[in-house]
């Protein structure tokens, strides 16, 4: 069969599976919608919550960020997987014990105050939509590419999946669909992985392959890379060029950021007890793990690749007339561009004047399995990966917006007396309206989808989790403390991403830094700001009331952990 | 109150806090010590084709977080016995 018709073959049977499971488990209730009724066993939940938060930007993108920078792109690896260790350790436990739906219900009860629920509900609304746009594109790349779909249909099709299961099922429907999808996206992942490292290395095992010798023996393949790296101007692969502070920085925004964001918060909501809650953050780091460390190594892989199809295996160009045919096929979308300067009917690419080419970091692995030149079937398997990480992440996004709105806003701000039926009607509703908007940035994408990222990562760090942090480990913390010191963190972190990014993007070169920070790391300054305006504060106003500090109390072990409830 | 004094509470707490931050420091330790701040230092030793402080950036610091977190359950569950705040069996 051609890749074609595989493709169709394998997207259709995966959609067809998360179908099914929607229909299978469908809410009943606002507390199933919410968090599935808190009975979802650590192991399934933790699966979930990897789905959830592996997005298109984590399948498509990582690896390819990486291949592209080496060492710097560390921050990635290090931040977006060492965040778990802040979750399970300072977070989850006690935010499950506490047992309310959402995080602006923790922020807004702890706090005493309806201010500080509203300015969290406006956060966490923000930070979703920032995120589910990308979501909905990455859904139209993938379509466009593999299934030779327009964007615009890709995006209407992947919208009218996530409708069905994310509207009908609630968390519940969620769940168990992101399970199926882990399962997909993670072979996708893995089994052109395993090939290639075989290919180059001989070893099955891709995290030991890369640090491994050259199929033909004699030679690191990390040691060749960073020879072929130096010869064509590229810094070492294994040195990296960004400062050292800026990469602390990024690392540590990245990491704090993951610990604050509503959507993965959440999903320590739905397990049935607290002792599950530490456990769930430990197999959701496991299974984000196996594509984490894989990815630095297909990232090592597909550079040498490239490199040596494109360069020839001599280092003289290859010749474009008989270049590979995914050359031609990339080029088609627009993500590979080749200009013969010298002449000579060759392609070269290097980091100085000899560069012929202009690559896009997504393909390294979208079009990892073409350029290794492996069986049609994987190549299938790619667009269903891609799919299944885009999708399970953009429900989960549109989850925390429905329930921000029918939650937090309607039932404990501004309509208090609506029904448990009314309030899930609601929520179906959000949820409802949510997609369509998420599927309209994803046809009109906003210029910068791409620069937001850092927007979602620096916020969710300098406001929500030292306002968390602080709720739970600093019992006599008040609100007027946790108030101000999320509203300096976030106007801090929120003017200098801005200034940089959108009002003088030509000043963003690290001369014009702060202390050499750029605007991706500078949601760690945030937060450091935000710990230390809450404490000069509270000093000043006095302590927390003695019945919120009788909560926090028993929130600290976890005896007597019920269902979350909404009161 | 669930802590048969209050004695107990603080002596629970107390003990939380100290594997909480135990584990932290091995978490700092690894990602932003190994990974970054010693990383050149590291890159001059040699684990089979990785340098490594590029691997602890890029593998170890993984692997470890990964451990750190189930040590933590395992201490915190005996923890919970110990000053009996476990929660019930049948949940």
């Amino acid at each position: 069969m051609d890749v074609q018709t595989l493709t169709y073959l394998l997207v259709g049977l995966s959609f067809a599976l998360y179908i099914g499971i929607a229909i299978w488990a469908r809410a009943g209730s606002t507390s199933e919608f919410y968090v599935a009724g808190g009975g979802i066993p650590p192991v399934a939940n933790g699966m979930a919550t990897a789905a959830d938060w592996m997005s298109a930007a984590s399948w498509i993108s990582m690896a390819g960020i990486i291949s592209f920078a080496g060492y710097d792109g560390s921050v990635y690896l290090m931040g977006w997987t060492g965040g778990y260790v802040l979750l399970a350790l300072c977070l989850a436990p006690y935010l499950r014990k506490f047992g309310k739906f959402t995080v602006p219900d923790f922020i807004g009860d702890r706090y005493y105050s309806q201010t500080a629920r509203t300015v969290a509900v406006i956060c966490a609304i923000f930070i979703s939509f920032t995120y589910v746009a990308g979501q909905m594109r990455g859904v139209g790349v993938v379509f466009s590419r593999f299934l030779e779909v327009p964007v615009n249909t890709g995006v209407i099709i992947g919208m009218i999946i996530v409708f069905f299961y994310a509207v009908l099922g609630g968390m519940k429907g969620i769940t168990y669909t992101q399970v199926a999808q882990y399962c997909v996206l993670i072979f996708a992942f893995m089994v052109p992985a395993i090939f290639i490292s075989l290919l180059m290395t001989g070893n099955p095992i891709p995290q030991l392959g890369f640090g491994g010798e050259v199929a033909e023996g004699g030679v690191y393949l990390l040691d060749k890379l960073d020879g072929l790296s130096t010869e064509l101007g590229f810094a070492q692969y294994t040195e990296g060029s960004k400062p050292m502070i800026d990469v602390f920085f990024i690392t540590a925004a990245l990491m704090v950021g993951t610990a604050g964001l509503p959507h993965v918060i959440v999903r320590f909501f739905t397990v049935p007890t607290v002792a599950g809650a530490r456990k769930s953050a430990g197999w959701a780091l496991i299974f984000i793990a196996i594509l984490y460390t894989t990815a630095p190594a297909v990232a090592v892989f597909a550079r040498v690749n490239m490199i040596n199809t494109i360069n020839g295996p001599d280092g003289a160009g290859a010749l474009y007339s008989e270049a590979p045919s995914w050359i031609n096929s990339w080029e088609k979308t627009g993500l590979i561009k080749w200009e013969d300067k010298n002449g000579d009917g060759r392609m070269f690419y290097a980091a100085d004047g000899r560069n012929e080419m202009k690559i896009d970091r997504d393909i390294m692995v979208l079009a990892n399995p073409e350029i290794a030149e492996l069986p049609n079937w994987v190549i299938a398997l790619v667009a269903a990966g891609g799919l299944a990480a885009a999708l399970s992440t953009a429900a989960g996004l549109l989850l925390v917006i429905s329930t921000s709105v029918s939650h937090d806003l309607l039932k404990r701000n501004l309509m208090p007396n609506i029904t448990d039926k009314q309030e899930l009607l609601f929520a179906r509703g959000a949820a409802a309206v949510a997609v369509v908007v998420a599927g309209y940035l994803g046809i009109n994408p906003p210029g910068f989808v791409a620069q937001v990222v850092a927007f979602a990562f620096g916020l969710a760090a300098s406001s929500f989790f030292p306002a968390i942090i602080l709720g739970i480990f600093h019992k006599r913390m008040n609100k007027e403390g946790a108030l101000s010191g999320m509203v300096v963190g976030i106007i801090f972190t929120a003017s200098y991403i801005i200034y940089f990014k959108f009002i003088n993007p030509a000043a963003n070169v690290s001369d014009n830094w702060f202390l050499g920070i750029s605007p991706e790391g500078i949601g760690t300054l945030g937060m450091i700001l935000n710990f230390v305006v809450a404490f000069v504060v509270h000093k000043v106003t006095g302590d927390a009331p003695e019945d919120v500090q009788d909560v926090v109390e028993s929130i600290r072990y976890p005896k007597g952990a019920g269902e979350a409830t909404a009161h | 109150m669930s802590f048969e004094t209050k004695e107990h509470a603080k002596q629970y707490w107390r003990e939380n806090v100290k594997i909480m931050l135990t584990l932290l420091a091995i978490w700092f330790a690894v990602s932003y010590g190994a990974g970054i701040l010693l990383v050149d230092a590291l890159n001059e030793i040699r684990l089979f084709g990785f340098k490594l402080g590029f691997w602890f950036a890029q593998q170890g610091s993984i692997y470890t977080f990964i451990i750190l977190i189930f040590v933590y359950v395992k201490k915190m569950n005996a923890l919970d016995r110990k000053y009996n705040v476990q929660e019930d069996e049948d949940q």
